[in-house]
């Protein structure tokens, strides 16, 4: 599991999340995000390639969206699969975020 | 995880109406949640479980059940394990995850949707494992929890 940051010509972060997004790996999740929001304002999370997400990983979502918007920034989601989609549906969290099916979808929405 | 320890997963097969039981003993250190449960969900047979509620639907409960074991449950205890048995029946799998904890009542967790709590970081372990199992079971004290995944 690992996550891959990267910047696209028009400077939105694109932040990829590879295996899970869980209680151990959150945090790390957390501070990446963090430390780039001082170099860029527009967020773009990728959920291709992941497997699972949990409780926890949910939940620093939350708070990196929150963080975001009190920088003035923009966070987008995509790539959930049906599992995922329906994850964030339950638990209404698909009322608190942008969510768009693919990456070149976030990207041409801001 | 200051002194990591291999997991030991045991293996038996039983004569009954379960077919295979895994079990395994987990530190209380939230880093093992993720290996804890990449380990067992290999080595579920294929047979009662479709390949993607294996993936997702026990893989998210698992790690639900096994994080909450190990921070509210132990408390992060490293004296205390969480024991984490999983019976594979042909019509079900059964996941029990016990841990060393006082217990604590389901009934007084509030529900995370409600528009003043959806904010809220935390708060939506146990309404996550509720919707991705078919029976979620605590015993009377409150420190041991069985999940049922009926087979499909």
């Amino acid at each position: 599991m690992s996550f891959s940051l990267k910047k696209d010509k028009h400077g939105v972060v694109v932040v990829g999340v590879d295996g899970q997004l869980i209680v151990g790996n959150r945090q790390e999740l957390k501070q990446k995000v963090l430390d780039a929001l001082e170099g860029g304002k527009k967020f773009v999370i990728d959920f291709t390639k992941t497997g699972y997400i949990d409780s926890s990983g949910l939940g620093v979502l939350v708070s990196l969206s929150k963080k975001i918007r009190e920088q003035g920034g923009d966070l987008r989601l995509c790539g959930l699969n049906e599992d995922l989609q329906t994850l964030f549906e339950l638990t209404k969290l698909d009322t608190l975020f942008a969510i768009v099916r693919t990456p070149e979808e976030a990207l041409a929405a801001f | 995880m200051t002194t990591p320890q291999p997991l030991q997963i045991r293996r038996r097969a039983t004569g009954g109406e379960t077919e295979i039981e895994l079990s395994l003993d987990v530190p209380s250190d939230l880093e093992y949640v993720g290996p804890a449960v990449e380990l067992i969900a290999d080595e579920l047979p294929g047979g009662p479980l479709s390949l993607r509620r294996i993936r997702f639907n026990f893989r998210t409960a698992f790690a639900e059940a096994l994080a909450n074991a190990i921070a509210y449950g132990n408390r992060r205890d490293p004296g205390r394990v969480v024991r984490v048995r999983v019976e594979v029946a042909r019509d079900a799998v059964r996941l029990h995850v016990t841990d060393e904890g006082n217990g604590f009542d389901p009934a007084d967790v509030p529900d995370p949707t409600l528009p003043e709590r959806l904010e809220r970081e935390d708060g939506r372990g146990l309404f996550v494992l509720r919707s991705l199992v078919d029976h979620v079971a605590f015993n009377e004290k409150g420190n041991s929890v069985c999940l049922t995944l009926r087979a499909g």
